[in-house]
């Protein structure tokens, strides 16, 4: 059996519902951010498969783009977690809802 | 040399703008000899430029300075013809004096050098007016004297009385203003300029009859009350309310002649419009009378010389009204001295006996004042019209002048005659009021005569008070002939000649003598009562304010009221609170949604972006 780009995109839509459905139900927000790795993961594979399928080099470098604003972004979202639990002592993002309307 | 024109009004421009700031650091007395020191350099420089045009040497000069409103076509330019060296002469001889005079009377006032400040941003003010080349200028320094003699009416503010007057005065003045500014509006419209030159020059084929009398109608509210005449005098007694050489310098000898220079200067076009020079003349002569009346019945003795001055105005009004602008212009000067004189007296007086205004607390003062007392004969005499002194020969000028007019006129001169003679009864009780009789001074008063400061002021306005006269005569009209290059094109009334002239003065004399005969029996005994009807209605100045009260300003103020309340309070605040009102409860009702909820927010992303791709699958607009 060939694996063609379709089995990716097929395992990438899975692991990004896995994600998705990771963001919304769990509260902590460690496992937030894993949940997003994974989204974002999920659309690298995507990105790649795309760029084999059609032989186009552009899939790779948008993949490698995702690699590096992933990086940043948890760096950025772990600081924020790590003050916010310094002062509240939780990670339960249901508790941190004081901006609430 | 005439190029430094505007130096004029720049000297004291700067003193008042160093006095204004400066004035507490430089205080007492220095403040006030800066003050005098400019006007008196004001003074010598306008006698320079005065010059030439005496020997006659001189034309009337143009001084273009710049190019103010290009739109309109405005400059500001000066002009400097015998009218107005007559003008600055006038304003910068009196104002000095009286600057000399305040330096003693303001004496430990807690705001000496603001008073100064003030003082001199009137003679700029005033210089502004006078030496004007167009119709715009003049209408800055009509306003600008406006302003500072609200400020000065209302310089000792923490009274509430003063800041009452000082507002009144404005207000009233305002008015005044509207018809000015309306006057001027409508020269635009007919002319398209608002140059003297232009103007004059072109007025009589220019203008219709109607137009030349709405313009001078407009132009004579603005003069009715800048001038204080009947209906907008109310100012002018209740401004009594500032220090005493406010009063002298701005509400008698000066500003509120600004009036009469506007009508002269404006003279071509008053002679277009007879029907407005009979309103003039009647207006003139009946507010003479009238204003003579309640002058009677004072007990105050600046309201006294208030009343006299809007009587006096009166004249000068009715000579401008027979088209006699120089005999009214003549009797505008010697009116400055005699009553800037009679106003420094009555100031120095009220100082001696510690603020006391009322003349029945006076009384028994000619040997403890005899230079004060002495000076006041002079002018007493000379606002009396007792021959040979000025008051004499420019109130005579104005009658006859007014009698030579014939049929409607000659009415208005036995109205002139008769407010004559009670201007002789008035002075008269003054004087005897305040200098004769036995002492009724307030307890406590130890009066004594006033410093040289003051006293030196006070001898030179009665050497011109009482020489003034002799500038224009019937035997020699130096000030008709100096002042004719100002009123070319103007054909103007020429008093009674012959034997005539010779009858009218002495009937205006008799009517003076008469007129201080009967104080002189009524008061030199005894002080009477004066408690009956007539005395307490002038008292109350017959009730006038009162009816102002009810007739015009109630009225403005429910006005006011309806649009602070209701218009305003109402309508435009209901619509600007109502647009803020519907946009803050929209946001309350939506603010429900941001729960502060990570995961919710997630949740709505997902679901939309969910909701999005299955409206772009169903649509078949993607694929």
């Amino acid at each position: 059996m060939m694996l063609t780009p379709g089995w990716y995109m097929a395992l990438a839509a899975v692991l990004f519902s896995i994600g998705g459905a990771g963001v919304l139900v769990r509260r902590n927000a460690l496992v937030m951010f894993m949940s997003i790795e994974l989204m974002l993961n999920s659309v690298n594979l995507t990105f790649v498969a795309a760029g084999t399928g059609l032989g186009l080099i552009e899939g790779q470098v948008a993949a490698l783009f995702v690699i590096v604003v992933a990086a940043a972004e948890v760096t950025i979202g772990l600081a924020i977690l790590v003050a916010v639990f310094r002062g509240r002592a939780t990670a339960n993002v249901d508790e941190l809802s004081s901006l609430g309307g | 040399m005439i190029d430094y024109l505007w130096l004029l009004i720049v000297l004291p421009l700067l003193g008042a703008a160093t006095l204004i700031v400066f004035g507490k650091r430089i205080g007492e007395p220095w403040a006030g000899w800066l003050a005098s020191a400019l006007v008196g350099a004001a003074f010598l420089l306008a006698a320079g430029f005065t010059v030439p045009l005496l020997t006659g040497d001189g034309q009337p000069e143009t001084v273009e300075l710049f190019s103010w409103i290009p739109v309109l076509g405005v400059d500001a330019s000066l002009l400097w013809d015998p009218l107005a060296a007559f003008m600055t002469l006038i304003v910068t001889g009196v104002g000095l004096l009286i600057h000399v005079y305040a330096v003693g009377y303001m004496h430990r006032d807690e705001r000496f050098g603001r008073f100064f400040g003030y003082l001199n941003l009137f003679i700029a003010s005033m210089l502004t007016l006078v030496l004007a080349s167009n119709f715009a200028v003049m209408f800055v320094g009509w306003e600008l004297v406006g302003l500072s003699s609200y400020l000065l009416i209302s310089f000792w503010f923490v009274r509430p009385a003063a800041a009452a007057a000082g507002k009144k005065a404005f207000i009233v003045n305002r008015i005044g203003d509207w018809g000015f500014l309306v006057g001027l509006m409508l020269i635009f419209a007919a002319f398209g300029t608002f140059s003297f030159g232009a103007i004059f020059e072109t007025a009589p084929d220019v203008l219709s009859t109607a137009m030349a009398t709405a313009i001078t109608l407009a132009l004579f509210i603005g003069a009715v009350g800048k001038s204080a005449q009947i209906p907008l005098y109310v100012w002018l007694p209740d401004a009594m309310e500032g220090p005493t050489p406010v009063s002298a310098l701005i509400h008698a000898a000066t500003m509120v002649t600004a009036g009469i220079y506007m009508m002269a200067r404006s003279a071509v076009l008053f002679e277009l419009a007879p029907a407005t020079l009979v309103v003039v003349a009647t207006v003139g002569a009946v507010t003479a009378l009238y204003a003579a009346t309640l002058a009677m019945g004072q007990r105050d003795i600046k309201r006294v010389l208030a009343y006299s001055t809007i009587s006096q105005l009166g004249y000068m009004v009715l000579a401008v009204g027979v088209t006699a602008f120089t005999a009214g212009l003549f009797h505008l000067m010697t009116h400055a001295f005699f009553k800037a004189l009679l106003f420094l007296g009555a100031g120095a007086v009220i100082h001696a006996l510690g603020g006391e205004q009322d003349m029945r607390k006076m009384g028994g003062l000619r040997k403890v004042m005899p230079i004060t007392f002495w000076t006041m004969v002079v002018g007493w005499l000379a606002i009396s019209g007792v021959a040979p002194l000025s008051g004499f020969w420019s109130k005579d000028e104005v009658l006859a002048a007014a009698f030579a007019h014939g049929t409607y006129y000659v009415v208005l001169w036995a109205m002139g005659v008769v407010a004559a003679l009670l201007t002789a009864f008035y002075m008269t009780r003054l004087m005897i009021l305040t200098f004769g009789g036995e002492e009724r001074w307030p307890d406590g008063a130890d009066p004594h005569e006033a410093p040289k400061v003051v006293t030196v002021p006070l001898v030179v306005l009665a050497v011109f008070a009482g020489l003034a006269g002799v500038i224009n005569t019937p035997f020699r009209e130096s000030l008709e002939h100096f002042l004719e290059p100002s009123f070319e094109g103007v054909t103007q009334q020429s008093p009674a000649e012959g034997p005539t002239v010779v009858v009218l003065a002495l009937v205006a004399l008799i009517a003076a003598l008469v007129g201080i005969f009967i104080a002189w029996g009524r008061y030199s005994k005894k002080v009477p009562e004066e408690r009956g009807g007539y005395w307490k209605a002038a008292r109350n100045g017959y009730g006038v304010d009162d009816w102002y009260g009810r007739l015009v300003v109630a009225p403005g103020k429910a006005m006011a009221t309806w649009a602070g309340e209701t218009l305003d309070g109402r309508i435009v605040d209901g619509l600007v609170n109502g647009v803020g009102g519907s946009v803050k409860s929209l946001g309350n009702s939506l603010s429900g949604s941001q729960s502060g909820w990570v995961r919710w927010y997630g949740a709505v992303m997902a679901a939309s972006t969910l909701g999005v791709l299955l409206w772009l699958l169903l649509s078949g607009g993607l694929f």
